[in-house]
């Protein structure tokens, strides 16, 4: 077994959103909780790819924030090499951790250049202009970028340009861990597969660990050793990746890559039913209103996660 | 002029768009030719940088303030875009073309809740439509809008700024207040690249629809071949500032004919192969502020002739496609 890099137990973060309404104001009642993250058990190895997929709005982005410290637990506790994150040593954590956001149009500062923007982790490290220049151009070109961009203002790039300027700022101060938060989703195929070839060349090279959170299955299945896959909050099923792609063992995974749009046909079958509700989450498993295996105790009972081989997986079937 | 009904919906001849920048002219549309029918779906992928965006920016005259109209002209709904007034367009927007950008928070203000921003929406079209305007049941169209588009939890979502909204969801709220203004077009540029593929189905479900239903037009750019696909009747593959093929979908993806587009759809990658490294298109993509001489893909070309590095090739017919590469003539 590896060594453990990143772990997490039992972690939860809960939002307050939205207004209250007269009568919640007249007595005193906050607004409701959101359970974004809800009771997250996962340990990433030195080294390895965890790919995290799942629906929409269930706390990926979320749970990605919690373990690069940009986010703090309501709940629960992180360790980050074998010591647990306290607020304290936040800072120190921080400098080893970095996080490629979802929405590469807020995360750039509109006001810098692009080599502003790339080499800015590693402005505190005490590095010669000779060294971060030759690291720059390493970067860019690795990302598939001509050097000239280095003037540039993120408004004048294109989607799939400020998103492989994000890739490259990520990885400019060779961070031991990388939360990557749909790093391709705007990507064609071709520039995809570069920044993926690059993103598992950096982990062969430095044993770079990461959490990859995608939607596109075949992004999971070609970087990840592991693939979780999470439903409302929760991780619902975590195993080798082949093997989970394979065989899915939870419904709601069998689900998600019946959905997977593919050349070969234009039927897709999405599952039925409502999307949960992460304020009145639905009792039971979670999954239970739109499950097609639904049982009795489904609807009353939680599942916990039970190994299957060599797949943990939170479901009543097995 | 009027909007006659066997017109297209879009006309664009010759556009050829300029940004201006410091380090020199980009020349991001070269002398592109595109149109839509009515109730037709058009997809637009290509190469990151190729200037699918800009295409549809230009349609609806939201290019970035750098940029100009070099040459040629753009028919909207039968109205010349480059050549009417600022408010002429404006009412054009929204009704007639709605865009769905690309960063979806240029669409929101990130200072406004939902609830707020789709009810002005609301208010505008009405307007339009020169019909009185409701609170009560505007509110209720605008939730039922976001159940139509699966978000879970409405009735606390639509109260929310959109910093308080996940990725899929912030873009469900724009996809929503496309359906609201009921266009005759849908630019939508990477509507569904936050989407998880269950929700994408459904959204693309319900986008089809509307076109089936209400004639609805749709524009829809993607860098996701499998989603263009699923969506559209037609395909327009861009490299480097032009359309290189324009095909019947399925002929473009079992039997693309330019060679860049058969390069493009030989690098997707499937759930079934993980093997060994994913095939990129060998070489870097082309310097758009001096591009290639002759066929802009030349230098990456397996197929590249002597022609091709000094005559621009012409857009050829072939067997219902258009293509422009000298292999076709
Ligand atoms: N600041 C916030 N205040 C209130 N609710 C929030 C906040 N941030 C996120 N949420 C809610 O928490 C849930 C999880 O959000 P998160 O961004 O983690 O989802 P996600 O899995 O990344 O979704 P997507 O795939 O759409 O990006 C969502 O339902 C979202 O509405
Ligand atoms: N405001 C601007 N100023 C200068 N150059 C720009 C500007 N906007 C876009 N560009 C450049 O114009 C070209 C076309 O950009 P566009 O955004 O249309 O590409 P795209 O095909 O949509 O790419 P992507 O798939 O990455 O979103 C790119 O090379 C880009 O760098
Ligand atoms: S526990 Fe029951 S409802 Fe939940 S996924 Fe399993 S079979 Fe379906
Ligand atoms: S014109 Fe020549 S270089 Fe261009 S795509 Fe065709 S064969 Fe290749
Ligand atoms: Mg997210
Ligand atoms: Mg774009």
């Amino acid at each position: 077994m590896v060594d453990v890099l990143v772990k997490t137990q039992k972690l939860k973060k809960y939002f307050r959103a939205g207004k209250s309404g007269l009568l919640d104001k007249i007595l005193r009642q906050l607004p409701p909780l959101v359970k974004a993250v809800d009771d997250v058990n996962l340990e990433i190895g030195k080294g390895e790819v965890v790919a995290l997929v799942g629906e929409s709005g269930c706390g990926k982005t979320t749970f990605g924030r919690l373990l690069t410290t940009l986010e703090t637990p309501t709940e629960g506790e992180i360790y980050f090499d074998g010591r647990q994150v306290t607020k304290s040593d936040q800072k120190a954590v921080r400098r080893k951790v970095q996080m490629v956001f979802q929405n590469p149009y807020e995360s750039l500062d509109p006001r810098q250049s692009v080599k502003g923007i790339v080499t800015e982790p590693l402005s505190k490290m005490g590095i010669s202009k000779v060294e971060k220049d030759a690291q720059f151009e390493k970067v860019m070109s690795a990302v598939g970028l001509d050097q000239n961009f280095g003037e540039r203002r993120p408004r004048d790039l294109s989607g799939g340009q400020r998103q492989r300027v994000a890739v490259a700022r990520s990885i400019v101060s060779n961070p031991e861990f990388i939360a990557l938060d749909e790093p391709t989703s705007a990507l064609d195929a071709s520039v995809q597969s570069q920044v993926l070839n690059l993103l598992v060349g950096l982990r062969e090279e430095y044993n770079f660990s990461y959490l990859v959170i995608t939607h596109n299955i075949a992004v999971a299945r070609y970087i990840s050793d592991r693939v979780a896959t999470m439903y409302a909050g929760q991780i619902v099923e975590l195993g080798p990746t082949g093997e989970v792609l394979k065989d899915p063992k939870h419904p709601y995974t069998q689900a998600l890559l019946k959905s997977v749009p593919s050349l070969d046909t234009k039927k897709i079958e999405p599952p039925h039913g409502e999307v949960p509700s992460l304020i009145n989450l639905p009792s039971g498993c979670r999954f239970h209103t739109r499950c097609p295996f639904v049982m009795e105790k489904c609807k009353t009972e939680d599942p916990s996660m039970r190994r299957v081989g060599n797949v943990d997986v939170a479901c009543w079937l097995f | 002029m009027a909007d006659s009904d066997d017109s297209d919906i879009v006309d664009i001849e010759g556009l050829t768009i300029t940004y201006r920048t410091v380090y020199g002219n980009l020349v991001s549309l070269n002398s592109v030719d595109f149109k839509v029918k009515r109730g037709e779906s058009v997809s637009i992928v290509g190469e990151s940088g190729s200037g699918k965006s800009t295409l549809g920016l230009a349609i609806v005259r939201l290019l970035a303030p750098n940029a100009s109209y070099s040459s040629g002209r753009i028919m909207l709904d039968g109205h010349d875009v480059t050549k009417l007034s600022n408010r002429q367009v404006s009412l054009l927007r929204g009704t007639t073309a709605f865009m769905i950008f690309q960063d979806p928070l240029n669409t929101l203000n990130p200072v406004k809740r939902v609830d707020v921003q789709m009810l002005e929406a609301i208010r505008s079209r009405l307007k339009q439509e020169g019909q009185p305007f409701n609170e009560e049941s505007a509110y209720k169209e605008a939730v039922d809008r976001l159940n139509d588009v699966r978000m879970p939890d409405a009735d606390s979502i639509i109260t929310r700024y959109p910093h308080q909204l996940s990725g899929g969801q912030i873009q469900r709220v724009v996809i929503a207040m496309g359906l609201l203004m009921r266009p005759k077009l849908m630019i939508a540029d990477e509507p569904t690249s936050a989407l998880d593929v269950t929700v994408q189905a459904q959204v693309l479900e319900l986008l089809r629809d509307l076109q089936r239903n209400y004639q609805m037009s749709i524009i829809f750019i993607t860098h996701d071949i499998n989603v263009a696909h699923s969506i559209s009747e037609r395909m327009v593959v861009m490299y480097a500032g032009e359309v290189i093929e324009a095909s019947p979908t399925e002929s473009l993806v079992k039997n693309g004919l330019h060679p860049y587009s058969q390069a493009l759809i030989a690098s997707i990658p499937t759930i079934s192969k993980s093997e060994g490294k994913l095939t990129a298109i060998a070489g870097s993509p082309p310097d758009m502020i001096s591009p290639p001489n002759g066929c802009r893909f030349h230098p990456r070309c397996p197929h590249v002739m002597q022609v091709c590095t000094v005559q621009s090739p012409r857009t050829t017919v072939k067997d219902g496609s258009e293509v422009r590469c000298f292999l076709y003539g």
